[in-house]
């Protein structure tokens, strides 16, 4: 202990300097990456700076920097805001009907298409299960106002053959959920079963042919092999579903609702898009937002922690 | 031998799917149908499975009118350029990422994995792009997403699976990075690029909010709000595609759209078939690789 080591000759230092050796050999990787990493520290780190405004009161004059403080008096109004906790029940009462009947939909289908033996027909169904997914809720929500118009929608065109009267659907907060959950049924239900399908393809075959001896029925091995091979990627999406919870469907919900269901598909983003972007309030929008995403990542993050100690693979 | 028997759930499996397959499919029909009606019929309640005659005045008019032929350019403009940069970026951070022996390269990751999971948020975005002057410029169309951190992942972790021996006998032979990265990664991982690139197409194909908060002048929107602002202004007299031009093509405001949404739709339709392959090996590199 009583000789010193030269400093060049210490384990971390040389390790060190060999590094730098390295990166310097290696530096047109680290240039490639310059553009790339200033554009996403410009359009991505930079807005972080702007979340301060929470902490203001912003006037647009003065510019982010020199606007007084506000402090933490944005986020004690939250509670007291009835437009926000309406939004905030709003956001988890669909997101929880989503998680009960939009997350089962797509297993079932793939449950379903793996028991088509007829490869046309399946391939067929599969592409038209998931054509939806591909266009965006602005062209869809065009299409779910012509279908459920009163004019000349089809579905009313149904009811009133069994002699109801024609319904607003888009307009009455009875009707204006059930909606949002099957449209969404609709456009995903293709897409999410694919990771199913693909779940089902890895099944080992060895089980179903000692099913076959065991003279099981096409149900019965539906039900005790294919089903519960699939628990353990069913169990990964639902935590994942969870982690967005607070996600309740922006887009489509912005381009479905109109003033009178507000009260009851005004969720936490577009409440944040109306009082930001519309009506300019843009420090306590930003408290709104903050508030949302805080939470937020907070459960995608454990989402991923949870799935990870499970099965080794998170997300990334 | 097993015969093949059609039991009654195979039967009420094949129904069942049929069921769904057409209630998928009806509201796109719906569309086609409705763009090509007269007025009159399609106005009125009821089934439409065939229009009583195929009238393309609802084309000619959307084809016509200049906000639209804008609209359309812009979406295909920023299509074009977005994917190209997107692609770009992708490979310029993949290919670094994918080197194990990167001195450093964790805290690269972490920069670049961070985004992902953090954002300002709406309000300090729109703030951002207001401050540096790009509202109502179609680079606010463009730059905001130009890295793709997922697109990366994927990327990296495809590029970490290929064959490593073509590449250090390029190095041996003094060959640079970038040379390395064109010559020889970027044909060995066309696949890949393949996915990325058509992901990236159709977000950007589809994107609209963006055009919705950044853009005023409607000779620089995107074709997506131009549907979205027929259905926000039902009203025709109020609407900026209702007035004269309307009246006199004789058009009912839902003929118009349904055309619109018709010329939305149908590249995304059109490369389907194609593109279907690649849009699934996406989810699948994307969800399963650890």
């Amino acid at each position: 202990m009583s000789t010193v080591t030269p400093l060049a000759e210490r384990p971390s230092v040389r390790k060190t300097n060999e590094n730098w050796v390295r990166a310097k050999r290696m530096k047109a990787l680290y240039l490639m990456m310059l553009v790339p990493m200033i554009l996403l520290f410009t359009f991505h780190y930079v807005p972080m700076y702007g979340i301060m405004v929470a902490f203001k009161k912003f006037s647009p004059g003065l510019g982010i920097w020199n606007s007084p403080w506000n402090h933490f008096e944005h986020f004690k109004g939250l509670f007291h805001d009835f437009l926000f906790t309406r939004a905030l029940r709003n956001t988890l009462i669909i997101s929880i009907l989503k998680l009960a009947i939009s997350f089962p939909a797509p297993i079932v289908l793939a449950v379903l298409l793996n028991e088509i033996k007829n490869g046309m027909f399946k391939r067929v169904t599969q592409s038209i299960s998931y054509l939806p997914h591909f266009m965006s809720w602005v062209i869809l929500a065009s299409m779910v106002g012509e279908v459920l118009s009163p004019q000349r929608g089809v579905v009313n065109y149904v009811i009133q053959l069994f002699g109801g009267q024609p319904i607003n659907f888009l307009s009455d907060t009875h009707f204006f959920i059930p909606v949002l959950v099957l449209t969404d049924v609709w456009k995903e239900i293709g897409w999410g079963a694919i990771i199913y399908l693909a779940a089902i393809s890895s099944i080992n075959t060895d089980m179903y042919e000692a099913a076959d001896v065991d003279g099981a029925t096409r149900f019965k091995k539906m039900i005790h092999i294919t089903v519960p091979s699939l628990v353990p990627m069913i169990v990964i999406m639902f935590i994942l579903s969870l982690g967005n919870i607070l996600n309740a469907g922006f887009d489509q919900i912005l381009n479905l609702y109109n003033p009178m269901v507000y009260g009851v598909a005004d969720i936490i983003d577009t409440y944040v898009y109306r009082r930001g972007i519309e009506q300019f309030q843009l420090d306590y929008a930003t408290a709104v937002g903050l508030f949302k995403n805080v939470v937020g990542v907070a459960l995608i993050l454990s989402a991923n922690a949870i799935i990870r100690r499970r099965s080794e693979h998170g997300i990334w | 031998m097993n015969k093949q028997r059609f039991s009654l759930f195979d039967v009420l499996n094949v129904f069942l799917l049929s069921v769904l397959s057409i209630a998928i499919l009806y509201p796109f029909w719906q569309t086609v149908i409705l763009s090509f009606s007269d007025p009159s019929s399609a106005s009125s309640l009821g089934v439409h499975l065939w229009p009583e005659k195929w009238i393309p005045d609802a084309y000619r008019f959307v084809f016509s009118y200049q906000d639209i032929a804008a609209a359309y350019f812009n979406t295909i403009l920023r299509t074009v350029i977005g994917t190209v940069i997107i692609v770009c970026t992708t490979l310029l951070v993949a290919y670094p990422l994918s080197k194990k022996d990167l001195p450093y390269r964790n805290y690269f990751t972490i920069f670049f994995l961070i985004a992902m999971f953090f954002s300002g948020g709406m309000i300090p975005e729109y703030l951002l792009i207001k401050n540096l002057g790009l509202l109502d410029n179609r680079l606010a169309l463009i730059l905001p997403g130009a890295v793709n951190v997922f697109s990366i992942i994927i990327m990296r972790n495809y590029l970490m699976t290929i064959e490593k021996g073509l590449e250090e006998s390029a190095l041996m032979d003094g060959a640079g990075y970038f040379t390395i990265l064109t010559k020889i990664i970027v044909p060995l991982s066309k696949p890949v690029i393949a996915t990325v690139a058509l992901w990236a197409a159709v977000g950007h194909w589809n994107a609209w909010f963006d055009a919705m908060i950044y853009i005023r002048d409607p000779s620089k929107t995107v074709l997506q709000m131009v549907v979205r602002q027929m259905m926000v202004d039902m009203d025709l007299s109020q609407t900026q595609f209702g007035g004269g031009g309307m009246t006199n093509a004789n058009l009912l405001l839902s003929n118009v759209r349904a055309a619109t949404v018709m010329i939305s739709i149908g590249p995304i339709i059109l490369i389907y078939p194609f593109a279907q392959k690649y849009f699934i090996k996406g989810i699948m590199i994307g969800s399963l690789k650890g």
